[in-house]
Order: structure tokens, then C-alpha cells, then sequence
């Protein structure tokens, strides 16, 4: 078994913390000095004394070895100010990206302070006051342009070969007259008319009418996503009937299509009563129709709330761990996410049966499992810009509600849900158990959820195309994908070997003991519980010496041009260039390992690895242990000493 | 003719090994209908010449491997001599030359310079199984040392033995001062041992020496948690819940974190505090030796090489009476579960894998060899793990009659499967993280052929790619 561990310092804390230049021209709105960060999971409570800032975007706590921690007031999601102690005043800050800071406070009333600030910077009300309408990355206006253009979903349908002849362009919803909260392009079966489209929209919940997610070119057969539809106990859509009919004709392979209800039965069944519910099979032709019961937002949120509750927790045992993790059920919503994504590949490669993916309302679940299906079938969206892609299709145009799930303004919290960091995760499960197949690292996907909560970039922004147009997100805000591409080091799996063919299927195993806890992302920030040395590190450490390397040797080969136009009948003569490129490869490794031995102290007892050190690690405070008195100890007078010497 | 239809191969490259003294002899070796024919070549003078019919016996031996090896591999004074180069307080004594004083012990042992013989032999029958102190670890950086030994026998009526008191006496007088008995049974186990004859050191015997009790669970219930966890790791038709609660419930992982934790508190006691550490449980045979073993790897980078690995093995196991044919007789799908099945020697290795996974960097041996030393641990074509003492192996002749595994782990062929391609030597002490959320179950061994284990398996041989373009650069 091998993985590459990311270790803090790997998960860039790109952008979340402003440069040095820019740092002189925050204002302070709000100085506390002596202020104490706790160990989270310290039990005798060990401390770092250091002044806590507030700023108009951040709060900054710079510790008395003038360690910087800069939390962004968009990535707080919650501040709790705890009950008065000798210390002083705690406050604790959970962030949305699962850091959890613990502060005391020496004077209430600084704390008071803090905590009104807090919840008032952290909780906007209108998206113009969102970071991203702020920031900015000094790029000019062409640049900021090009920074959304680089994903063009056009061209991404393009490369599907779409349109063709079965699938085509269609402009229903330019003006989102029939589903504000779709894209202005759709695709849908060459067969499907206007009417059509607008009779089965009318049937759908939220007009979200069947669309094409994803064309697979090799079995010509199509995802596509809708809503659920408007039948209730008998009610029925003969435009809704023709829509399904199409999409089934358009796929020539084969004469029947799956229709995948993700919730549970006993959900869907419970929708009818409200005049929604699922496609009656007697009324639709040549459809099978499936329920994979992938549980609501409601189940998750509350899921991922006990899984944080439990991790939480001081001294935590193995046993309580483990019993927590089950109770909380997140592996198994988990599992069941990545089993009804493989469902659809498998109906995709099996069978080639178009497939039609919907959950309540089809901006969640469906999202999650349409791109799943797809990362699976797909090997273009394992690489970072197909992932960046696959991003864009499936959440951002189809309407997934970035700014509802994440609690982006201050807004119902019952609409807020993990729905987003689940389908990270079950990428990370994928790469976990295929660890070449992928380009991007565990480090993108962080970065990524990292983004999709920080507000500073206008891609996850809104629930919708037509709110994001509304708000002018292109001229105002800038793209994450661009800067993401620029770290693209950063980011790149060492052990990636592309597939020769487009179409690798990956047939993942979800056996149970295949899903394990993600500690590099509900711990991103508990520096303590890392592994505490990266392969990943090293090997990109020896590319990076070998790329410096390869530099130098080119500026010496450049050298010894000039060299030889210089005194052209001197002795350099071709052979001893061609000498220099033979021995050059031999120069790399023995200049690497000079470098790297010379990184560790010889016999320095006090320096330890990357943060391993005793007090970190709490195996127990020592120093109570060791002056701990002796329990008395009850003398047994009874019993006959068997053993003898 | 018929004859020659037998000869399949009839021209070999060969290499003659004589009898002691001499120089082998490299020459082509040819099978003829009637004779078997070594030359080294024109004009050398020792050709040889065999009649076939003269053949009286034909041996395939295992490649390269020779008996008589292990002696030389680890021999057993090397620790000695290791500890000699550091300091003089420290002498080898020959007290068990027979395995009189103690059974499980091995004929050298390492003990205080000022303590004769008499004395150790007299402490010896004060401790159960007759294993008196020893010295078992010297940390180099500053002058401390970890001891194992099994419990004093100090029974109901607390009796006391005064050789062994001058004994650990004379320990804290080399080591600094201070010490600190570990051990590895809970206060409450070691009053019901007291009932038996047992018992621990009473603190007004032995001043300097604290006592902290790390309760570690061995024999039966180790054994039950280990094949309650294989039970659960093969079968797949557990449902998530289940599954996690089986895991739960099996405890290996709470077994795995409380070793962790007592070891990496024995290296904390030597490395920060500069206390002596005396590591004993009741015969001092599994978790003693889990213990000490545990913090040496923790603390000395030289544990960590391939062959500083294999010495701590035969030092720290086999040559200290771990007793593998009782424990490792059966594993988890016995039937009838003998009384002294446990696992502890396996827990041993998942504590070392877990190392691996937080330090991947340190360990010169991979995966590869903790599933390879599981194995063989079990079961082997080798001598290595036969027997539970020294005693036992020398009455057996197992050096004599059967080959090293070792040597066998050593040859070049098996370097892609055991070693690690990005090892870099660290000369720091690896502190690792005991949290639950740190702790893996050890996929590699415990789902091994429930799973496919082929995209690991790509990504290792991709990683070794990766390293020997480089090194190959190297050589070139």
C-alpha cells in the first residue's frame, strides 16, 4: 500500500493569506494583545501567547515566534464564546475549511468585542460585500477576461462530439425563459422539439427539463440529468413521455434506457404526496427505473456535524473513533454516492444504455453522481484541467446552489450542506484507490474546497448562471481556475500515468474497508496527527533539483556557444560538447543526495522532523507521570505464594 | 545413443568451492556420457575429472545461501561490542554460558561492570523465569539505558532480594540517577499477581526508581482481538456500519495505539527526561519485549537499516526468548485456540508499519519485508524463527541444520520486494503521532486477499521507477 502523504506545509495556503506588500495597507480594526491560542487537542492545555488583529477580510493571530495564522472572515462559520475563567475569556472559531481555533482572551470585554466583529464580518448579507468584489490580484482587465475563458464548456461539448447527429444545440433557454436556473446552452436529442422541451419542463420540478450531461462517443450513449417529475399518484406528461422517448431514440446502441431516481424509495414516495415524485414505468417506454437511495442535504449536514463533534474530542480513544465514525454514517453516504455513480458507468460500458440521472430538485445529488459517472468513464477528467471542466459543467452551469450549500451570505442554515465536499471526497477515495490514474493530487482538491468556501474567487459565487450574470461576476470578481493552473506544480500526482486510450474505465471496489476517514481534510490544520514526512515532497523536490539542474546545464551548453563563436579554432570542439550532454545526466543524483543529506543534523538531539516532537504528540504529560506518587496500595495477606525461588 | 538424450544441458559455466583454505575454481562444466568434466580453461593444472558412475550422491542446494550463515550475520556479542565503543560501564557476561540461570535467556548477556556473576545469578532466582535485568538498549546521545527483565517474585508477603536491589542500584549509577520501571501490567493486574508469587518493585526497595503502569494486553485477548479483526477483514458482504463496528469492536487498533504509546514513552523517558528505563511485564517475554524493541526503532536510526532491522529482530525476539513455536503456532483461523497463541509479535510489526506510513522516509525496509518476516514467523522453510529460546535452538542444532533467513531477505533479488526505494538516513528520533485519526488498519497484511492489490502494487514499482532513473544516472 502506497499513498502520497501531504504534509501541512504541502497544502499551499495560496491566496488565503495576502503577500507581504499588500499586508502594510490593512487597517486594524481591532488590536488584542495577550491573547492565548490553545493546542486543540492539548490536554493539559498548552498554549502560544501572541496579539490578535482583525482586519477588514481577515483575522490574524501572530504568535510570539511571529508564526502567522490568518483566518478569512468568509471561512468562519461559526464563533462561540465560552463561559468566563481565570485565564480569561475563551472564544472558539470553527471554519468552514474544518479549522478550529481556540483563543482565551485576558479581558471580557476584548472578547465581547472580537465576537460581535466576528459574527458581523463573517455573515454578509449581500454578495457585493463577499471578498471577491475586493480582491484583487493585480491583474489587468484582458488578463481577467482570459481567466474565464479558459474553460469554455462549448468546446468541452465539443470534444464529446456534440452536437452530431442525434444531439443538438438548442436555445430554449437563452433568455432562461424556461429554467432560470439551467445554462443558456442546452443539448438535447435532435428529436426533441420546442414543444417538447416546454411541455416536459412544465412537468419538471423547477422546469429543470432532461438535458445532456455527458455524451460517451464510444457506446454513443448519453447522460443526461432533469428534476424530478410533476406526477404525484397518477398524474402524467405525454411531451415528458416524447422527451424520454428521444433521448432513448438518439442512442442507436441500444433499445432501452435506466432512469436513476438517487433518493431513497421512501423519499420519492413520500414527494408524490406533494404532486412530485417518480417516472411511472407503465407510462414511459423501454425505461428501467432505479432507486439508488442517496440520503438528502439534511442527513448530510447533520452527518458530517457528529463526525466533526466526535473528531473534536480530547484524548479521544480508538474505540470512541470508530464508534463515532459509524454513528455518524458519512462513510456510508459516502459509499452510497460512489456505488450509484458506478451504477451509471457501469449501464454507460455494460450496456450502452443512456442513462437519466435526477434526485428532488437535480442540482445535488444528480450533480454528484452525473459527475462521478463521468470522472469514472472519462480519463480527461482526471487530469487538472478536465477536473476544473467537470467542475464547471456539472456544478457550477447546471445550478448547483454554491452560495445556499455553503452558506456564502447569511441565509437559512437548513440549506447548507456538505454536498460539494462529499464529491471531493469520493474523488479522493478514487485516487486513493487508483494511484496513478490520476494528474491532480490530494493538494488540488483541498485548494479547491478551500476556494469554493473563501469567497475570493466569483466562480462558486450564486446558485445560478443567471445570478451569476446578474451580478456581473465575469467584470467584477476574477476566476480561481487560472491561478490554479499557474501553481499547476503544486498540484501534480508524481505516480500519474496517463492512459493511452480516452476511454479507461475505472471499476473502483466499495467494499467497506476500502473507505477510510480523510484526516488530510477534516485535520487539514491539525498539524499533529500528519504523517511527518512526505513521499510527495520528495519527489517533487527531485524534479524541481533536476529541473534547476537541467537549467544550469543549458546555460553552461549557452556558455560554451559564445565560447565557440568567440575563438572559433580553439579547443573546444564539438566532441567536448557532446562530452557535457553525455555526463550531464550523471551530475543530477549525486547532487541530489549531497543536497538532501546535508538538510538533516548529524546527532542534534534537540531538532526533530518536520514537527515531530514528545509534546506534540501528547502520549501523556510526562512530567505528571513521572511525579505521580504510587497508588496505595492494598497489601493481600491471604493467598499462598505458589512460586518459589 | 541413449545416454546422450539424458544430457539436457551439457555445458554450464561453474564455480568449484573446495574445502576450506582454498581458492574456488571458475571454469566450464561439462557432462559427458561418462564423465562429469570441470575445466578452468587451457594450461591450468587442476581439471577435473568425474566418473559418473563414481556420482554416489547429487544435492540441489538453495541458491546461494549457506548453513552456518545467521552466526555470522548478527552475531551475538555485536550489540556488546556496539555498546563497548560507547562507553566501558558496560560488560558481557558469560553467567548463562549453559542456560543454567535462565532458560530463555541467551549465553551473553550485558550487565553493570561492577556486578559479579553471584550477584546476577542471585537475582536471577528472584525474578520469574530467571530473567534478571539486562541491559537491552544504550542511548548513545546521553548515557541512558532501557533494561528488560520479567517481574520480581515478590509474592504476598512482599520478600525482597538484595542482589537484585545493588543490581538496578548499580544501573542508576551508571545511567544518571533516576529511573523508571515500565510496566506493562495495570496496578490492579499486578496485586492479583502478587496472590501467585508476582509483583513488581516496591518503591521503598528501590530508591530512585519510579513505577508507571502502561497496561498492554497479551496472550488470550490479543489473540481473540486479532482473529475477531481477520474475521471481519474477510467478509465482504458487511455493510459500512457493520463493518466499522467490528473494527471497533476487535480493538487491534486500541492494542496498536496503546503499544505505540508505551514505547514512545520509554524513548520520550530516555531521550527528553535522561531516565534509566527498566521494561518488564510478568515473564517479560512479549510485551516487555514490544516495548523495548518498539522504542529502539523509535530512537536509533541504525534499527532502521535493512540489516540494523534484521539485528534488532534476533536481538530483541529471538534471541531474547520470544517464544514463537508456542505463540505463532496457529494464527487466526485455528479451530481449537491453544493457551499460548498470541500475536504479539505481529502486533510488533503492525506498530513498525505504522511508523512506516508517518516517517515513509526513514525506514530502509518496505512493506515488503514486514510481510515477509509475518510470514516466515509463522511459517518457514527457514531455522530462523524455530523454537522459543536459545536453549531450545541450540539443543536443536538449528544453526547447524538449517539456513538463515536473513540471508535468504539479503540477496539482491529480493530488493525491489523488501527495501524502500526513497529511504534517506535520518539520524532523529520519530516521534509519531498516536491519535486514532492517525492510525491505519494495515491494509497490506489484513486485507491482502480480499482486495486487489494491483494499482498498489503499480504505483510501488513506479515509485521504484522513478528512484533508479536516478540512480541509474548514477552509475552510468
Amino acid at each position: 500500500m502506497l499513498s502520497t502523504h501531504i504534509s501541512l506545509e504541502d497544502t499551499p495556503t495560496l491566496y488565503s493569506a495576502p503577500s507581504s506588500s499588500t499586508k502594510r495597507s490593512y487597517i486594524w480594526r481591532l488590536k488584542v494583545e495577550q491573547v492565548k491560542l490553545l493546542d486543540r487537542f492539548s490536554t493539559s492545555n498548552k498554549s502560544l501567547t501572541g496579539t490578535l488583529y482583525l482586519t477588514a477580510t481577515h483575522l490574524l493571530f501572530i504568535d510570539s515566534l511571529q508564526k502567522e495564522t490568518w483566518i478569512l472572515h468568509h471561512h468562519i462559520a461559526a464563533v462561540e464564546k465560552l463561559a468566563l475563567t481565570t485565564a480569561g475569556c475563551p472564544l472558539v472559531i470553527q471554519c468552514k475549511n474544518f479549522r478550529i481555533v481556540h483563543f482565551i482572551v485576558p479581558r471580557e470585554r476584548d472578547c465581547h468585542d472580537i465576537y460581535n466583529s466576528l459574527l458581523q464580518l463573517s455573515r454578509q448579507a449581500k454578495y457585493e460585500d463577499l471578498y471577491a468584489f475586493s480582491y484583487n490580484p493585480k491583474q489587468n482587465e484582458s488578463e481577467q477576461i482570459q481567466g474565464w475563458q479558459l474553460i469554455d464548456l462549448a468546446e468541452e461539448y465539443r470534444r464529446m462530439d456534440v452536437p452530431n447527429l442525434n444531439w443538438k444545440l438548442s436555445d430554449a433557454n437563452r433568455d432562461y425563459k424556461i429554467c432560470e436556473t439551467y445554462p443558456r446552452d442546452l443539448y438535447v436529442p435532435r428529436a426533441a422539439n420546442k414543444p417538447t422541451i416546454v411541455g416536459s419542463s412544465k412537468f419538471r420540478s423547477k422546469g429543470r427539463f432532461p438535458v445532456l450531461s455527458y455524451y460517451h462517443q464510444d457506446k454513443q450513449a448519453a447522460i443526461c440529468r432533469c428534476s424530478q417529475p410533476l406526477s404525484g399518484f397518477s398524474a402524467r406528461c405525454l411531451e415528458d413521455e416524447h422527451m424520454l422517448q428521444a433521448i432513448n431514440k438518439a442512442n442507436p446502441s441500444n433499445r432501452y434506457m435506466y432512469v436513476m431516481d438517487t433518493r431513497p424509495k421512501l423519499n420519492a414516495m413520500a414527494n408524490r404526496a406533494a404532486g412530485k415524485g417518480y417516472e411511472n414505468e407503465d407510462n414511459y417506454s423501454n425505461i428501467r427505473f432505479q432507486f439508488v437511495g442517496i440520503e438528502n442535504i439534511h442527513v448530510m449536514r447533520t452527518s458530517l456535524q457528529k463526525l466533526l463533534e466526535v473528531n473534536g474530542t480530547k484524548g479521544l480513544s480508538v474505540s470512541d473513533f470508530f464508534s463515532g465514525l459509524e454513528s455518524s454514517g458519512w462513510l456510508r453516504h459516502i459509499k452510497a454516492v460512489l456505488d450509484a455513480a458506478i451504477f451509471l458507468a457501469k449501464a454507460i460500458v455494460n450496456e450502452s444504455a443512456s442513462v437519466l440521472v435526477h434526485c428532488s430538485d437535480g442540482w445535488d445529488r444528480t450533480s454528484q453522481v452525473c459527475s462521478l459517472g463521468t470522472l469514472l468513464l472519462d480519463s480527461y477528467y482526471r487530469t487538472i484541467k478536465g477536473f476544473m471542466v467537470l467542475i464547471e459543467k456539472d456544478w457550477i452551469s447546471f445550478g448547483h446552489k454554491f452560495s445556499d450549500r455553503c452558506g456564502h451570505l447569511d441565509g437559512d442554515p437548513k440549506e447548507v450542506s456538505p454536498v460539494f465536499t462529499q464529491f471531493l471526497e469520493c474523488v479522493w477515495h478514487l485516487t486513493e484507490q487508483f494511484p496513478q490514474a490520476f494528474e491532480y493530487n490530494e493538494a488540488f482538491l483541498l485548494q479547491i474546497h478551500e476556494h469554493v468556501h473563501s469567497c475570493q474567487f466569483g466562480n462558486f459565487l450564486g446558485n445560478c448562471q443567471k445570478e451569476r450574470e446578474d451580478l456581473k461576476l465575469r467584470e467584477k470578481t476574477y476566476s480561481l481556475w487560472p491561478f490554479l493552473l499557474d501553481d499547476q506544480e503544486k498540484y501534480l500526482n508524481p505516480f500519474y500515468t496517463p492512459s493511452s486510450q480516452k476511454f479507461t474505465v475505472l471499476e473502483p471496489n466499495t467494499v467497506p474497508f476500502n473507505f477510510k476517514f480523510w484526516r488530510n481534510m477534516y485535520h487539514q490544520f491539525d498539524r499533529t496527527l500528519h504523517p511527518r514526512q512526505s513521499v510527495f515532497k520528495l519527489i517533487m523536490n527531485k524534479n524541481d533539483q533536476n529541473k534547476q539542474l537541467e537549467k544550469e546545464i543549458k546555460e553552461l551548453e549557452s556558455k560554451i556557444k559564445q565560447q565557440k563563436t568567440r575563438h572559433t579554432d580553439t579547443v573546444l570542439t564539438k566532441e567536448s560538447l557532446h562530452c557535457i550532454h553525455a555526463d550531464s545526466p550523471a551530475l543530477k543524483p549525486s547532487l541530489c543526495f549531497k543536497k538532501e543529506q546535508t538538510l538533516l543534523p548529524v546527532n542534534d538531539a534537540i531538532r526533530t522532523i518536520e514537527g515531530s516532537n514528545t509534546a506534540d504528540n501528547r502520549y501523556s504529560e510526562y512530567a505528571e507521570e513521572f511525579s505521580k506518587t504510587e497508588p496505595a496500595v492494598v497489601s493481600l495477606e491471604y493467598g499462598v505464594a505458589r512460586m518459589t525461588c | 545413443m541413449e545416454f546422450s538424450e539424458l544430457i539436457r544441458t551439457g555445458r554450464a559455466e561453474a564455480l568449484l568451492l573446495p574445502g576450506p583454505g582454498q581458492p574456488p575454481v571458475r571454469g566450464t562444466l561439462c557432462i559427458t556420457s561418462h564423465h562429469l568434466l570441470l575445466s578452468a580453461g587451457h594450461g591450468s593444472p587442476g581439471d577435473l575429472w568425474l566418473l559418473l558412475r563414481n556420482v554416489d550422491a547429487v544435492e540441489k542446494r538453495p541458491q546461494s545461501l549457506r548453513l552456518g550463515d545467521a552466526a555470522n550475520l548478527h552475531p551475538p556479542d555485536h550489540f556488546y561490542q556496539q555498546v563497548a565503543l560507547q562507553t566501558d560501564a558496560w560488560r558481557l557476561s558469560a553467567v548463562n554460558r549453559d542456560f543454567d540461570v535462565c532458560a530463555s535467556y541467551p549465553p551473553a548477556l550485558v550487565v553493570p561492570v561492577g556486578i559479579g556473576d553471584e550477584v546476577l545469578a542471585r537475582s536471577a532466582r528472584f525474578r520469574q523465569g530467571g530473567r534478571f535485568p539486562v541491559l537491552c538498549y544504550y542511548h548513545t546521545t546521553n548515557g541512558t539505558v532501557m533494561l528488560r527483565s520479567s517481574q520480581p517474585l515478590q509474592g504476598a508477603n512482599r520478600r525482597r532480594c538484595a542482589e537484585d536491589e545493588e543490581l538496578l542500584r548499580a544501573v542508576l549509577a551508571l545511567g544518571g540517577g533516576r529511573g523508571l520501571v515500565l510496566d506493562t501490567r495495570s496496578a490492579q493486574a499486578v496485586q492479583q499477581a502478587r496472590i501467585t508469587g508476582g509483583g513488581t518493585e516496591a518503591k521503598a526497595a528501590y530508591p530512585g526508581w519510579k513505577r508507571l503502569h502502561r497496561p498492554l494486553e497479551r496472550g488470550r485477548p490479543l489473540q481473540d482481538s486479532f482473529v475477531r479483526l481477520v474475521e471481519a477483514c474477510t467478509d465482504p458482504s458487511l455493510s459500512m456500519d457493520r463493518w466499522l463496528s467490528r473494527l471497533d469492536g476487535c480493538r487491534w487498533l486500541t492494542h496498536v495505539k496503546e503499544t505505540l504509546t508505551a514505547a514512545c514513552l520509554a524513548a520520550q523517558g530516555m531521550d527528553r527526561e535522561g531516565v534509566c528505563i527498566l521494561v518488564h511485564g510478568a515473564e517479560g517475554t512479549d510485551t516487555t519485549l514490544l516495548v523495548t524493541s518498539l522504542a529502539q526503532l523509535i530512537l536509533d536510526p541504525k534499527c532502521r537499516t535493512m540489516s540494523g532491522f534484521q539485528s534488532l529482530l534476533e536481538r530483541e525476539w529471538i534471541q531474547a526468548g520470544h517464544p514463537f513455536q508456542q505463540r505463532c503456532a496457529h494464527s487466526a483461523y485455528a479451530q481449537a485456540r491453544p493457551k499460548h497463541e498470541a500475536p504479539v509479535f505481529l502486533l510488533f510489526l503492525d506498530c513498525v508499519w505504522q511508523l512506516s506510513r508517518q516517517f515513509p522516509l526513514s525506514l530502509e525496509f518496505g512493506e515488503g519485508m514486514l510481510l515477509a518476516v509475518f510470514e516466515h514467523a509463522y511459517a518457514s522453510p527457514f531455522g530462523t524463527f524455530l523454537c522459543n529460546s536459545e536453549k531450545e535452538r541450540y539443543l536443536c542444532e538449528v544453526k547447524t541444520k538449517t539456513h538463515s533467513l536473513w540471508s535468504s531477505l539479503n540477496q539482491s533479488k529480493e530488493r525491489r520486494r523488501l527495501r524502500n526505494p526513497i529511504y534517506t538516513p535520518n539520524p532523529l528520533a520519530l516521534w509519531p503521532s498516536v491519535e486514532p485519526q492517525s492510525l491505519q488498519l494495515w491494509a497490506g497484511l489484513f486485507l491482502r486477499w480480499t482486495r486487489p492489490p494491483e494499482p498498489a502494487q503499480e504505483a510501488w514499482e513506479q515509485l521504484w521507477r522513478i528512484v533508479t532513473e536516478q540512480e541509474g544516472g548514477d552509475t552510468l
